[in-house]
């Protein structure tokens, strides 16, 4: 597959929009789910970390 | 206490949450070099080697993300009921946090795959269906404050949902769909080769990153759910929870 140019290969025979839209959704669900796979991770850390620091009081 | 020898090929050893969390830990990395480097040699070969399709010109070139996000939002809900009925029927922790693990990563693959030009059309509703049936085990789930009637309401959704899976892939055959029938079947491909290998292998790569990702979350979800354990203390006390 050859393109010629950049600007053939963004505009994607007048389909631009629609194949990067569609690649777009894809990178934008991804980046959504790490982020909030890491956050809900960070919480979770957090909870074990205030669990070991009261079982160390009380002991 | 416990024993720190696994015997071997012994599957059960890794069903619980204590041994299973530094397993998945090290899995991790490596299904996210693969997801990496397969998603790269996909994206070279649909946007550098592929050809035009002759009918559809470049518009088509979706569908070296369209189908593999299709295949994986069918696909991991029949494991996350796989997962779930398992936790149903032998009462294993670790089943349940699987299935609840999965369901996001699914719903994420239904999301862009019926996209953005809606009609009602047996195909895209079908998927719609299966959007809604992951978003509603996830809200089954949360809605429930105990965990272990949270994990059994949510696995029987999931076991009864699975019906829908097969409705959506023979959609295209049973009903006359705007949806263009199957490019890929068991009796062959209807594609150019090497639109088929882009294929193959961005849905290797999706396969890849679902993986990592579900793992990730799992580990996320022992940690919520077992804080409390002493295996879990343990870690956090030497520091090696990472």
């Amino acid at each position: 597959m050859t393109w010629g140019s950049w600007d053939a290969f963004w505009s994607m025979g007048g389909y631009g929009l629609y194949v990067w839209g569609s690649y777009a959704m894809v990178v934008a669900v991804v980046a959504i789910e790490i982020w909030q796979l890491k956050s809900r991770r960070r919480a979770a850390d957090n909870e074990v970390k205030r669990e070991h620091a009261r079982a160390r009081s009380s002991a | 206490m416990t024993t720190t020898t696994a015997p071997r090929f012994n599957l059960f050893w890794f069903s619980s949450p204590q041994t299973f969390y530094p397993l998945a830990g090290r899995l991790i990395p490596w299904f996210i070099g693969l997801a990496v480097i397969l998603t790269l040699i996909g994206l070279y070969i649909s946007f550098a080697v592929a050809p035009t399709d002759a009918t559809q010109g470049e518009s088509y070139r979706i569908i070296f993300i369209h189908v593999p996000a299709a295949w994986m939002s069918m696909f991991l809900y029949v494991v996350m009921a796989f997962w779930a009925a398992m936790g149903l029927a032998f009462n294993t922790r670790l089943s349940s946090m699987m299935a609840t693990a999965i369901a996001p990563t699914g719903a994420l693959w239904g999301r862009p795959t019926w996209g953005a030009y809606w009609v009602w059309d047996a195909r895209l509703t079908s998927e719609l269906i299966l959007l809604f049936l992951y978003l509603g085990f996830i809200a089954l789930q949360a809605a429930i404050d105990d965990r272990r009637r949270a994990d059994k309401a949510g696995a029987v959704l999931a076991i009864i949902g699975v019906i829908n899976v097969p409705i959506i892939y023979f959609s295209v055959k049973w009903w006359n769909t705007l949806h263009q029938g199957a490019s890929v079947s068991v009796k062959g491909s209807s594609m150019a080769t090497t639109m088929l290998w882009g294929m193959l292998i961005m849905a290797l790569a999706f396969w890849m990153y679902s993986i990592a990702a579900v793992l990730y979350r799992v580990r996320t979800l022992i940690l919520e759910r077992e804080r409390r354990a002493d295996w879990v203390r343990e870690l956090a006390a030497q520091g090696r929870l990472k």
